[in-house]
This record gives C-alpha cells, structure tokens and sequence, in this order.
C-alpha cells in the first residue's frame, strides 16, 4: 500500500498538484485507520489528505480512477467483477473486438439494450455496471497495447448503444408531458440517467485499459492539466468551457486581493478627530492612534486586443479579467483589432457581467478593413492616430497579441511614441518564449519599445500579470 | 509511522492520557449526525472521521448555503460539545480572535493603587498583578483551547480575513496552543475538533491549507437533497420533496448567477407546505420562483427556460 501510494502521489506531482511530505504522511497515516477495502472512503480519505483546492479535484480523481481501478471490493457485485475482469484478460490475450459480436454466449445487441433500458429505468446499479461491460466488449473493439486513453472507445461504445433511441424509451417510460415544467423535469432526469451510463461505460473502459497497460502508463494517457495551467492558445472545447468556468472565481479573487492591498498599502495621515473619540474611553490618553484611509491614485487602461481567430481566446480572457477588476483602475478603455481597430469600451458600460460584454464583441465590432488576416502595423497605427492624444503620464497600455503579422508591415515607431506618452506599455503574447520571432512572428520588433513583454500561456500567468498592474 | 497522531499531539500537549477517539468508523459518524438531523454523504462523515483520529482541523469549502456551518453545529450536538464560534470578516485581529488585555481594568486597577503610598516594591506587585488572567478578556480561539468542557471550535468563514491574521490560526491550529508574551504559552486540555470554512473568495496560504484536511462540499445529489428536506421540512410528503429536488437540480443546470442553496430548496419547501401545495405545477413554480432565486434576471431566465419553452424532444 505504501509504495502503492507513494507512486499515486508522483503521478499527482506530474499532473501539477502540490503535494508536499507532510501531506504524503497524513494520506498514509489516514490509511492506516480506514477500511482499505472500501473504494469510496479511500477516495476521501486520499483526497481530503492531498488535495487542497476544489479545482483540483478532476484532475486527482482522474488519476484516483486509475491507480485504484481494479481494486474494486468483492461487494455483492462480485460475481459480476469477476465476470468484468476475465473479459477484460480475454480481451487482452487475443480476438478483441471479434469477443462480442462472435463469442459464444454473449448478450445480442438488442438485449444488451433492453438490459441497459431496463438498468436505467429502475435506477439498478448492479444491472447497468453488468450491462455496460457487456456493451463494452460489444462495441468497444478495444485494441490492446494502443497507447490511448479511451475517449475513442467511449464514443464507440455510446454510439454502438444508440442513446437517442434509449433517451427516447426512458422518456416514455417517464410518461412525460410534452409542454412546460413536467417536461423539462423529464428531460432532465433522462439526461442524469444517460450521464449515469457514459461515467459506467467509462468505468468499464478504464478498468480493462488498465487491466492491459498498467495504471502508470494509462495514468500518463488520461492525465488533466490543472484548469490555470492549461494553455489557452492550444484548449480543447472541453478544457475551453472549464477555463470559462474558472475564469469567473479568478477574477472576482483578483478583485478582492487588490482591494485588499489597496487598503493595507500604507496608511494615511492621523486621523485627529477620530483618534481623539477614542481616548475619551481611556481618561483622555490616545492609546490608540487612527488613520485616515489611503487613497492612492488608480492607473488608466487601455487595452489594445487583437482578436483574430489564433488568439481570440485569449483577448476574451484579458478583457473579462481586466474588466472584472475596472475598479482598481481609474479608467479602462478597450479596443479591439484585426487588420481594422473599433473601440469597445461602450460595450463594458452598465453590463454587470464582463463575459456578457465579451459575447458581444464578435458580433458587433467592425475590426476586419481588408482580409481578415491580423495586420498589427495597420492597427497599431490606427490607434495611434486616433488615440494617442487621449493618453497621458498616468495610462499604461496592454497590447494582446503574437505578434504573427503575415508579413505585413510593422510600423514599430509607433508603438515607440505610445510608450513616449503613456507611464508604461507592456504586451502580451500567449505563445511560449520559445517561438518568438519564428516564422512570421515580429515580436522583437515592437518588444524593442515595449516596457515588456510578458508571456501569457496559461490564466495563472495572465492573473499574475494582471495583479501586478493594479 | 507506528506512533498514532492522537498519542503525539497528547504528549505534546502534556495531556495525562491519550483521549478515548469520539468516532469508531465513518458509519457511526453518519449515524449521530442524522440523529442530530444533519444528513451526511461519504465525504463528509469519513472526513470527520478522520479529522478526529488524526487530530487534524477541517477546512470545508464549497458554495455558500450547502450546510458547511451547519456540519460543525450537527457535530458539536452530536458530539454534546459547547460549539466555540469564531466568525471571521476583514479587519479581525488578534485582540478579537485570541485575547485582549482589558486595559480599562488595569488603568482602574492602577489608579486605585495610585492612592496608598507608592514604592518600587509595590510597583513590581503591580505590574505583576495588572498581567494576572484576571485583566484578560478571552476570544473565541483561547477559549476553545482553555475549555474544560468538551468543545467544538467553528473558524467561519476563514477567506475574509487578512493573510496576516491568517498566520495567527496557525499556531492554534497545528500545536493546539497559544503564545501570551506576558503569560507564556497555554496549551491545550484536550484535543479538539476544529472547522474553518471557507467561501472560496481568495486564495488560502499554503500553510493553513497543509495543516488541515480539505473537505469539499457541493450541492447535494438528488437522492440526499430530497432526504435533507424530508427530514427538516415537518409535513412534506415523499413525493413534494421528490419534486422540490428535481426542479431544484433543473435550475442548478441552467447558467444562473446565483443556483439557489440547499437552505433556499428548504425555504421553499416550507412555502409549499404552508401553502398546502402537494403538486408544483407551472403555476405554483412561478408564484414562488422568488423564493429560490434572488436575482431578477435569474428568475426571468429559469420562467423561461423551464416553464415557457416547449420541451426538446
């Protein structure tokens, strides 16, 4: 068990969790007092000893469902994981995908069907854990050895089950209403159920992936960056929609912690009046002194954001989180480009969510002048001829870009007189250091007259950035 | 290894003898809780479980109004231990956390010495006597750890306060003691349980989060949700509390800014049961929508989508 764990803890540390020694003995030293047999509290015991951020939890139980895959109880079940395990050692050894469809003795499609409709209609764990590892070895066609990490086999298996016409049955079972309330409810316990069947089917998948390559390499297959570490120019949609969903705390966090330090940086002068109250409580001595709350000047934004197709993503994330915290700033105005610029800040004015705002800019900026492919030169100067009377010694500007120009021409004297006028002028680029100034990349060019030029991969750079400004 | 983490915090502490574990396995965790009408899940119950055997505090996280406090009342009255609270906002000090010298008291007390003829001798008496526990006021941290009763210490809402504050828990949360210059170090009679939740509005230290075991709590499943309102909402039938879960779970779905808590579904479960509803048609729920939801582009957006549209099949 030790090793066991001490192995688990490694493939944490690789997927991105901090995991230190004093956490590492707390989840051996929790072991020894539960019930090891018993998955689910082993699962607390490991993740409430060695996880300490709730968005890290996808990615520990990802690699949780791994390592501790076959190690199922023999609970009543257990005929049923016998019956799961040969087959996956079946599959293993030689027919494969041939086992379902030929084999003898194996359920036909449409009584794996009715077995699953069945399962799901009645909420029967047991029957729909056996019925999707029979529509596994059905349809699945796993191949072993392939170094993969089963969506492929998932998609397979779930199109192999036909979830339309399934969906449609639960529904009819339900004897749902085909109007208001009734139906939504319907549909949404439909939905739940099959949400039931693909985590059982994955299950299923996993342990015979397993059970062929061992938990170390498939652990390697499925591993899940931490949503702040996952690269924005390169998301899945699925690791897109979580960096949605993460964007949110991590600006309103943001918003908080500059508050917070706005207050705290140094205090203001003695408050006399008040400091004088307070000791008439202590016979006229000022035991305590008050002071009056700081007020330090706020910075000025504008934010220079290219939009087109490579690095839109990312633009959208700057906006948002610039926008989130426009309280730590006196003023932040935003544009937005591709070979055409437009200003957008109207769109930020009165709306109570920035990711509202964000929607609306592809719709409603006019940013595309010629070919739609990114010119930053034509851009930048047209912000410069228009705008650059409106900054002054208290503006920082934040270009977002890669600084891929297509050859066009750069223009980089004007991004000199924008950093003449403005406090300070920084630019952002979400390509790794490493392919700057390839190919069609000018960053060196405009960097040269940039205060900086800041790498922006992932949102926690990007927060770390952004925090630094206010 | 071989050591049991209660053994040694006893010894350090200085505790005669190891205190008996309060729990035998995550199931009688679950089992006390419900009496004291709080439904557990397997997190919860095994993560107090192992709070008490490896004598660790709790930081329990999730979105506000999934009974995160209420877990520490439920364990404290299980438990028949005196719940200490110690709520955190912005600006808590030390004076408002552990302890504060009552310097009121002593000025009187200095004053009234003042009157009789003074010498150094006496001065030394004095100073001695103005730092005695008498002119102490205790906060809710040193009164957790000085208690001679069995308590349950809440810390809630931990994430209000300053990083520096933050450090001041430190001590009192790994050692089970406090540092008084003027007293010297009080420890501990006994060990503990300890929750601190957490909304989740920044960013806890690295070192609060590695002294205490992490407890996520989310919204319940629809099974224990509909359980929780069977057993706090008196005069509700199975199936009305089936119901309530269902359209409860259907508005977590939708993209609100606000899903409505586990204490708003009881809220409204109450409603319905004062109301004498035993069905919730399209009408009843969009009388009283108000109840779950608290923005008025939320409830725009769950009438619409749940009441008005035509189904998607």
């Amino acid at each position: 068990m030790l090793s066991l764990l001490a192995d688990f803890i490694g493939e944490l540390r690789a997927a991105g969790l901090p995991v230190s020694m004093s956490e590492h003995v707390d989840a051996a030293r929790a072991c020894e007092v539960i019930d090891l047999a018993d998955r689910a509290t082993l699962r607390t015991a490991l993740a409430a000893t060695l996880v300490k951020d709730g968005g890290h939890l996808p990615a520990f139980d990802a690699a949780f469902a791994v390592f501790f895959a076959l190690r199922e109880p023999p609970t009543s079940e257990g005929a049923d994981a016998g019956v799961e395990l040969s087959g996956a050692s079946g599959a293993g050894e030689g027919p494969g995908p041939g086992r379902g469809a030929g084999g003898g003795g194996a359920l036909s499609a449409a009584e794996i069907a009715e077995m699953i409709f069945a399962a799901l209609r009645d909420g029967d764990a047991g029957a729909l854990r056996q019925g999707a590892g029979e529509a596994v070895s059905r349809y699945a066609g796993l191949e072993p050895g392939r170094p993969v990490g089963g969506t492929y086999y998932l998609y397979r298996t779930l199109r192999g089950l036909e979830l339309d016409a399934l969906a449609e049955r639960l529904r009819q079972s339900l004897g749902a209403a085909r109007e208001g309330l009734d139906a939504r409810l319907a549909e949404d316990e439909v939905a739940a159920r099959l949400e039931d069947l693909r985590r059982e089917v994955e299950r299923v998948i996993r342990e015979r992936l397993v059970a062929d390559r061992g938990a170390a390499a498939l652990a390697k297959s499925v591993r899940k960056p931490l949503p702040e570490d996952v690269e924005v120019m390169h998301a899945t949609r699925e690791e897109m929609a979580q960096l949605e969903r993460a964007l949110r705390p991590l600006s309103r966090k943001l918003a908080v912690r500059l508050a917070r330090k706005r207050r705290r940086r140094k205090r203001g002068p003695v408050d006399l009046r008040h400091t004088v109250r307070r000791s008439l409580s202590t016979g006229g001595v000022p035991l305590e002194l008050r002071f009056k709350p700081p007020r330090p000047a706020k910075p000025e934004i504008f934010v220079v954001a290219d939009v087109s197709g490579s690095v839109a993503s990312f633009a959208r994330f700057t906006l948002h989180l610039v926008h989130a915290i426009s309280s730590q700033f006196s003023k932040v105005r935003s544009f937005v480009f591709v070979d055409g610029l437009d200003e957008v800040t109207h769109l930020f004015e009165g709306v109570e969510d920035p990711a509202e705002a964000v929607a609306r800019i592809n719709a409603e900026a006019d940013v595309i002048a010629f070919d739609g492919h990114s010119d930053y030169g034509r851009a930048l100067s047209a912000f410069h001829e228009r705008y650059a009377r409106d900054l002054t010694t208290r503006s920082t500007v934040l270009i977002l870009g890669d600084g891929r120009n297509n050859y066009h021409e750069t223009h980089a004297e004007v991004v000199a007189d924008l950093r003449r006028r403005a406090k300070a002028v920084y630019w952002l680029n979400p390509e790794p250091a490493a392919y700057w100034n390839s190919g069609d990349s000018v960053i060196a060019h405009y960097g040269a007259h940039c205060d900086r030029v800041v790498e922006c991969r992932t949102l926690r750079q990007l927060e770390a950035f952004v925090g630094e400004l206010a | 290894m071989s050591l049991d983490p209660r053994a040694e915090v006893a010894e350090r502490l200085g505790l005669a003898e190891v205190p008996p574990a309060r729990f035998s396995s995550p199931g009688e965790v679950r089992e006390r809780l419900a009496m004291s009408d709080y439904l557990s899940d397997e997190a919860i119950a095994s993560t107090t479980f192992l709070a008490d055997r490896l004598a660790k505090p709790v930081l329990v996280e999730g979105p506000a109004g999934t009974g995160k406090t209420a877990l520490a009342r439920a364990v404290a009255e299980a438990l028949g231990a005196r719940l200490v609270r110690l709520q955190c906002y912005e600006g808590l000090d030390e004076s408002k956390a552990l302890y504060e010298w009552n310097y009121r008291k002593q000025l009187l007390r200095i004053q009234a010495g003042r009157t009789e003829s003074g010498g150094a001798e006496e001065w030394r008496a004095l100073e001695e006597d103005i730092f005695a526990e008498e002119f102490m006021l205790t906060r809710p941290l040193l009164e957790a750890i000085t208690a001679e009763d069995p308590v349950v210490l809440l810390i809630d809402e931990v994430d209000r306060v300053e990083l520096e504050t933050e450090a001041l828990l430190l001590e009192v949360l790994s050692e089970y003691q406090v540092s008084i210059p003027e007293l010297g170090t009080v420890r501990a009679r006994q060990i503990p349980m300890v929750f601190l939740t957490s909304n989740n509005t920044r960013e806890l230290s690295e070192a609060l989060k590695r002294r205490c075991l992490y407890l996520y709590v989310g919204y319940p499943s629809i099974e224990r949700e509909r359980d929780i309102i069977l057993a706090r909402v008196p005069g509700v039938s199975a199936a009305l509390a089936t119901r309530i879960a269902q359209v409860v779970r259907s508005l977590r779905e939708l993209d609100l800014k606000k899903a409505p808590s586990v204490s708003e579904t009881l809220d409204w479960a109450r409603t319905l049961v004062v109301l004498g509803r035993e069905e919730i048609g399209d009408e009843v729920a969009a009388q009283t929508l108000h109840i779950l939801l608290k923005y008025q582009s939320d409830i725009e957006r769950a009438t619409k989508e749940l009441l008005g549209g035509p189904a998607r099949a």
